[in-house]
Parts: C-alpha cells; structure tokens; sequence
C-alpha cells in the first residue's frame, strides 16, 4: 500500500504510456521500416526485403491515389460545407423554438451513434436501382429511375449524402450547445438598443458561436477524411474510381493486393498530412484566440 | 446567469415556418430508420418488388439469428465481449492517466506530449496502423483472437477517454480533495474515496460512448478478425458484400446492430449528448 501511494503520480500514468508505446508508436515505427521493404508471405512466415525506393516510385506513379486524392478532396469539401451549413441553421432555428429540443436533440443523436455499416445498409436499400425508395418516388412523380450507386456521375454525390446525412447532427449538437451558452443578457441589450433578430444573429450570436464553429470544422474536416465504412459497404470506391477514397484505396492496396510495404509508404504519407492540417489548423485558431 | 436565445423567440408566421422546418429535419433524419426497420419485416420477394403494402414477418430475423448458415449469435456474442471488456479496461487506464495529469504536477512536456499525441492517434485513420498491428499480432498468434482486438480497441478510445475524464475531475472543485488530504488521506485514498465517486458522471459518459464506438467499429475488426472473431459490423458487411445481396437479412442484422445504441440512449441520453458536446464548446 505504502508503494502504490508513493509512486500513485507515475504509475496511475503508466498503462496509457505503455499502451501507447506498443500499439502506436511501435507500430509508427514499423511503418517507416515496412515502407523501405517488400514483405511477401511464404509459409505463413514474412520476408522482408530491404527495397528503399520501390515504395516511393510505387507512390508517384499511383494513378488510382490521385483519382481517390481528388474524389476525396471532393468529398470532405462538399460534405463539410454543406453540413456546417445545415448544422448551423438547425441549431438557430432550434434554438429560438420554444419547444421541441428534447425532440430534436435525442433523434439528432441517433445517427451517430449506431454502426456505420448499419447507415450503409440502409442507404443501400433506399438507393437500390429496381427497389429502393428514391427510385420509386421519382417513378411516381414521372421522372426516370437514377442509377445512384452504379453510375459514374452520380455515385460520388450519393456518398457525399450519405455523410451529409450521417454527421449534419453532429455539428447540429456542437453549435446547439454553444448556441445554448450565448448569455442572454447580451441578446437583451442588443435588443433594448433596438437591434433586430436578424442583425442579433449575424453580428452577435454567430461570432460568438466562432470557437465552436473552428471545433467542429477542423473536426469534421478530418472525419470526413476518415471515412471508410459507408462508403465500402455502399460502392467500395467504384463504379471505376469514382468513389475511391483514399482510406479505401489504403485499405486496398494493404489487404486486397498485400502490398504491405507500400501501404507503409502511403500511411506515412497519410500521417504526414495530417499532422500538417493539424499543425496549420492549430496555428489558425490561436491567431483567431489573439485577434 | 441564463444563456440561450430564448430572449429571441419566433413569433407569428416565423414560428409556425420554424417548426415545419424541425418537424422535417426530423423527419429525414428518422425517414431512413423507419425505411430498414420496415424492410426488415419483408419478404425477400416484398423487397424486390418495392411493395408499400406487405405480411410483416418475423422470418428475417429468424434467419439471421437461428439459420443454419448464419453465425450471427456468434458475431453478437464477439461484439458483446469486445465491446464490454475493451471498456472496462479503458476506463481504468483512461482514468487513472487522466487523474494523473489533471492532480500532479508532470514536466511540461510530459503532459503536452501526451495529450499532443492523443490528438495526432485520434485523428489519423485506423487503417494505417492495421498493417502493422496484422504483422505483429501474427508474429504473436493474437491475430484473428478476441483479445487482440479488445487491445487495439482500448487504444482506440483511450484519447476520447482521457479527454473526457480531465474535463469531468477538472470540474471538481480543488479545495475538496485538499480538505481532504488534511484529513489524512493519502493521494490514492483521495482518489479512491473523493475525486473517483464525484466524476461518476463522467465514468457513465466515457463508458457508454467507449462501448458504442467499440461495438460499431468496422474497419480493425473487418482485418482483424477471421471467421470466427467476427464481430457484427463485419458481419452485416459480409451480408451487403456476397454475390446476390441479401437484402432483407442484411436489413434484419442492420436493425439488430442499433440496438445496444437506442438501450443505452434510452437510459443515457443526458450523459451521451455532454460527453459528445464536451470539449468542443469550452
């Protein structure tokens, strides 16, 4: 007992440390090693060959990297600006309604909280060519069935709904709790110095909501990146490239083609990146604090 | 001191436009729901057809629980232990760090390195540290067992964990902890009999949010895990991805996948929506 007390400060810190150091920076550091080889499998035993600039010339001459590159930048711009958009006024509207946010609150929660696979089962179904309800709602009102998933200029859009669908909520509850906390005392005044609604909203609300609206851009942002379940279970980046993103290109070439070594490369540079958005994001947001 | 713009309230026409607005937003947002649960009570055939009007039947979900070709019960099975055990042992680590960092006094770089590198872990996708932990966890036989994935699970929501904890002890006012160290407690038993029972709220928070995320993971377990460590997301994907899809099963084990999600909302909800918002708004 008189040890544990003693060493409460190191060693209550210690299995985080630990954990972090065996599946994370071990693991980072295996990556940089792995990306400087070709690893093939024989009898069930791994070989590695010390191959340093394979990877790196495998990397540039991707074409299905820039394709899942562009469509992914497509993707993260177009969900997230639109769910910034939509989240931001919901949660204004919602928040001047005198009743109903419990409602809006609890069935705005439920998207994000259920399997990600699950959404895709779902929008699988409701987009299905013969079956799915979009195509029998535009067959009812006379229009032609749309190939949602199956043609190349529409697929990308019909992900990007998916998304917009799924995590809406999720910037709707950051800004509604920030909403929530804009002191009342300020709208007041404003009024009394005869301010309209709209003039309250634009110039005092929403510049207040500021910090919050960096969070959940910055965080969505790199979500959006993220994504991967929906959209496997939905396209698995086809039909051609035009759904290939770059989690699903990596999760190809890592464990479709097992080109172990190259995945390497590409998740360092995955990292990279996003240690970069991080860093500048960061940067952005204590130049807005100090401004 | 009140917050919130009820001091700007919509009045007249704007009131009843506002709430046709909510009233469709949550309309979309349920719409799908209410589309998969419907169509899990079909027929294959009422789904191919697109019928409206159809015998709600049981026989989805009887096949996907009890069919002979089905592992389901199994995949829920490996779901439950994953989910349940991975949280269990984050909210001991996640706490015990949290607690760590928010009461002592670490060197600077300490904390900053730590929390610095939760940040960067939480954001870069999974998929980039499957590779390397499908090599390892071979090379120690942990690949394709429920205990490897528990592991890389824990580490998964460890971030979320220890965020949510700092901000739940930080909200504990100083001076009770210190009244009682003058009463002689040690700084475990401070811990133990003070800080620990006043941040329940957040051990719920943290723990139903580590349990949700453990149970929907998709992309570690899909690589992670063979035929038998199979948990359900994998197992709905497999559903989704097979030659013929099999829609209705594929809706009946969709429905069955949320519902450890609408129990513990039923039961959670405040807690949830705080650990979601958490952080994000201070």
């Amino acid at each position: 007992m008189h040890i544990l007390n003693r060493w409460f400060k190191h060693w209550s810190l210690l299995p985080a440390v630990l954990l972090f150091l065996l599946l994370t920076i071990y693991p980072m550091a295996n990556l940089v090693r792995m990306s400087v080889s070709t690893i093939t499998f024989a009898g069930g035993a791994a070989h590695w060959a010390w191959t340093p600039l394979a990877n790196l010339q495998l990397l540039t001459n991707d074409a299905v990297l820039g394709a899942a590159a562009l469509n992914t930048a497509i993707f993260v711009v177009v969900a997230v600006a639109i769910e910034m958009a939509l989240g931001l006024a919901l949660a204004l509207l919602v928040a001047r309604l005198s009743r109903g946010k419990g409602l809006a609150r609890t069935v705005m929660v439920l998207p994000i909280l259920v399997p990600a696979v699950a959404i895709g089962s779902m929008w699988k179904l409701m987009y299905n060519y013969d079956f799915g309800v979009f195509n029998q709602a535009l067959t009812a009102i006379g229009f032609g069935p749309v190939n949602w998933l199956g043609s190349t200029s529409v697929a990308l859009l019909a992900v990007i709904l998916v998304d917009i669908w799924h995590w809406t909520p999720f910037v709707f509850l950051i800004l509604f709790a920030a909403v929530e906390g804009v002191p009342t005392d300020v709208i007041e005044a404003a009024r009394i110095d005869g301010a309209t609604p709209r003039q309250i909203t634009w110039r005092i609300i929403i510049p207040l909501l500021k910090p919050a609206l960096a969070v959940a851009l910055i965080f969505r942002s790199i979500l959006a990146f993220k994504t991967f379940d929906e959209v496997f279970l939905l396209t698995s980046g086809g039909p051609g490239t035009s759904t290939e993103l770059v989690s699903l290109h990596l999760y190809k070439v890592f464990f479709e083609q097992n080109q172990l070594g190259y995945g390497a490369m590409l998740s360092l540079a995955i990292i990279i990146a996003i240690v970069a958005f991080l860093l500048v994001s960061r940067r952005a947001l204590t130049l807005r604090a100090m401004a | 001191m009140s917050a919130g713009t009820s001091a700007l309230p919509l009045v007249g026409r704007d009131r009843i436009i506002g709430y046709g607005l909510m009233v469709v937003a949550v309309l979309c947002v349920v719409g799908p729901f209410a589309w998969i649960l419907m169509s899990s009570f079909k027929h294959q055939i009422a789904i191919l057809t697109g019928a409206w009007s159809f015998t709600p039947t049981w026989s989805n979900y009887a096949e996907v629980l009890f069919g002979r070709r089905s592992d389901f019960v199994g995949n829920v099975r490996n779901s439950a232990v994953v989910a349940s055990v991975s949280t269990v042992l984050v909210l001991v680590v996640g706490t015990l760090a949290a607690y760590s960092l928010h009461r002592f006094r670490w060197a600077r770089w300490v904390t900053t390195g730590f929390l610095g590198w939760t940040l960067i872990f939480h954001m870069i996708p999974a998929l980039t540290l499957v590779g390397p932990w499908y090599i390892a966890f071979r090379e120690l036989g942990w690949y394709d067992t429920l205990g490897g994935l528990i592991l890389t699970h824990v580490t998964m929501n460890l971030p979320m964990t220890v965020w949510l904890m700092m901000a739940f002890f930080s909200e504990i006012p100083p001076e009770i902890e210190e009244a009682a160290r003058v009463d002689g407690c040690s700084p475990l038993e401070a811990f133990r009999y003070v800080a620990l029972p006043l941040a329940v709220p957040g051990l719920i928070a943290a723990g139903i949010l580590a349990f949700i995320f453990s149970w929907n993971e998709f992309s570690i377990a899909l690589n992670l895990t063979a035929r038998d460590t199979a948990t359900v997301p994998v197992a709905i994907a497999r559903f989704a991805q097979q030659y013929e899809v099999q829609h209705s099963q594929m809706a009946a084990a969709a429905v069955i996948s949320t519902i450890p999600a609408l129990l513990l909302m039923a039961l959670g909800q405040r807690f949830i929506v705080r650990g979601l918002t958490l952080g994000s708004v201070k």
